[in-house]
């Protein structure tokens, strides 16, 4: 199976990447993660405000098979959410790195990312899954 | 356990997943959406091959059967296939089946993961009939074919039989690329199509030629996602989902289709026909999410903070768009047009009950 790597976003170990702009980071799952979903019917976005912990479960999105939980990559608070996933769930399918984002959020701490992966070190971890 | 076409649905790069002990396609690389729209659009194949297939036959096959399972046989041409059920003496589904009369026996299709539990049940139960039990999914292939189109492709490979003549629930017996098939007018989708008794020594071959002869209907293979969303939207029910052996066919809803209440004496009667009189105390509604959310099996059904039922399947449905479900609730509450709440992850979402079945094909011609 080939899957697509986004080299402009860094990646957690749990599948999801962050791409930060300015002092915000968009935050979205990997093309693996979508892939390994099936097909998304349903995504529980967190609300507007709410303080996310970079390693908690923070928000739900639902496949034809099960409910998987999606771990902040980052801490910090949202600011945005991809409001259109609600009548169009499957962009997370289509469009992970792009149109299928899931919320942005306020960086509380812009060194978190440092310890994510890079583009090539996440596809070396997925090869090996 | 692997079926026959196993190996098929690897090198297609299916996406496997265990059912009930069988390593199954779940999907393949057309996807579960789109395999669900290819059989309301077109058609689609499915490998049934896990269900068990047992043969009754023997001069008390039908005093047996009038016995051990729900429906009244007696009524059942040769050449006709019913739905009905295996049930325990208080009225617990052991098991739904279909039963197929043929010319010198009868042909049971039990679920997969039933099917041991019903062959012993059903040994346990055959003493003082002349009957032999015999087990017949080692030496058949079972596929299902279904949608709009399964009766185009189908007449493609059997010439000889003019299908449109075939009424539902009916058996015909038609060389497919040559091989001696059954066919039977009967699915799990919803959709017109048919059921169908291959030779097990080609299988595959078959299911390649079936495939073949499709591709111009716009045929594509279905894995079980695709199978659950289809049956789900046409309410029908899934063995340890609505119903299961604390479960009776009254509270599910299934009596009229499944159960000949007058007539035989069949395991399980007396017990129905208590229930009958004093009405189940929950029955079987479907209802329909009015706040977005993917109902999920056992999920609780509340009203006003008081658990009045539980979820038994739901889905987001791609013919309707909507998100569904099927659930037991209580008397008093099951009533069409009737405000529930879904509990999902201790949110409460509302639902409205709504008539079944969510879909109706319009292709039953």
């Amino acid at each position: 199976m080939e899957y697509r790597f986004d080299d402009k976003v860094r990646y957690s170990k749990t599948h999801e990447w962050v791409r930060v702009e300015g002092g915000v980071a968009v935050v979205g799952i990997s093309d693996y993660a979508q892939n390994k979903l099936s097909d998304v019917v349903f995504v529980e976005l967190p609300a507007a405000g709410k303080e996310l912990r970079a390693g908690t479960a923070c928000m739900v999105i639902e496949s034809v098979k099960a409910a998987e939980e999606v771990f902040a990559p980052v801490s910090g608070a949202v600011v945005a959410r991809n409001e259109k996933l609600e009548k169009a769930p499957e962009l997370v399918n289509k469009d992970p790195f792009g149109d299928g984002w899931l919320v942005k959020v306020t960086l509380s701490d812009p060194r978190e990312t440092d310890s994510l992966m890079d583009a090539a070190a996440y596809r070396k971890l997925v090869e090996t899954l | 356990m692997i079926t026959k076409l196993h190996g098929w649905h690897l090198r297609a790069g299916a996406r496997m997943v265990d059912f009930g002990g069988w390593d199954m396609p779940v999907q393949y690389e057309t996807g579960p959406r789109e395999e669900h729209v290819r059989v309301r659009e077109a058609a689609g194949l499915f490998d049934i091959d896990h269900m068990g297939r047992l043969e009754i036959a023997g001069p008390g096959a039908q005093d047996f059967l009038q016995r051990v399972q729900t429906w009244d046989v007696s009524r059942l041409a040769v050449g006709r296939a019913h739905y009905s059920m295996l049930l325990n003496e208080a009225g617990g589904i052991l098991d739904d089946i279909f039963i197929y009369h043929r010319p010198r026996s009868w042909l049971l299709v039990v679920n997969a993961s039933n099917a041991p539990k019903d062959k012993a049940w059903l040994e346990s139960h055959a003493r003082g009939f002349d009957v032999t039990i015999q087990d017949r999914s080692p030496d058949t292939c079972l596929v299902a074919l279904q949608g709009p189109a399964a009766r185009d492709v189908l007449q493609l490979m059997c010439p000889e039989i003019d299908l449109a003549r075939v009424g539902f629930h009916h058996i015909v017996e038609c060389p497919l690329a040559g091989a001696p098939s059954i066919l039977c007018t009967s699915g799990y989708t919803g959709e017109p199509g048919y059921e169908m008794l291959l030779p097990a020594e080609n299988c595959e071959a078959m299911w390649s030629a079936i495939l073949s002869a499709g591709a111009s209907h716009r045929l594509i293979p279905c894995g079980l996602a695709a199978r659950d969303s289809l049956r789900a939207e046409a309410c029908l029910p899934l063995y340890g989902n609505e119903i299961d052996e604390t479960t009776d066919p009254l509270s599910a809803g299934l009596a009229r289709a499944a159960v000949s209440l007058e007539g035989h004496d069949f395991t399980g009667r007396k017990a129905l026909a208590a229930l009958a009189l004093n009405r189940p105390k929950q029955v079987m509604i479907g209802f329909e999410m009015e706040e977005p959310g993917v109902p999920r099996h056992g999920y609780p059904i509340a009203v006003d903070g008081r658990t009045v039922g539980r979820v038994t399947t739901g889905l987001f449905s791609p013919s309707t768009g909507k998100y569904l479900g099927m659930g037991y609730v209580e008397v008093p509450r099951a009533v069409v047009g009737e405000k529930v709440g879904i509990v999902i992850r201790e949110a409460v979402k509302t639902a409205r009950i709504r008539k079944r079945p969510f879909y109706t094909s319009p292709h039953w011609r």
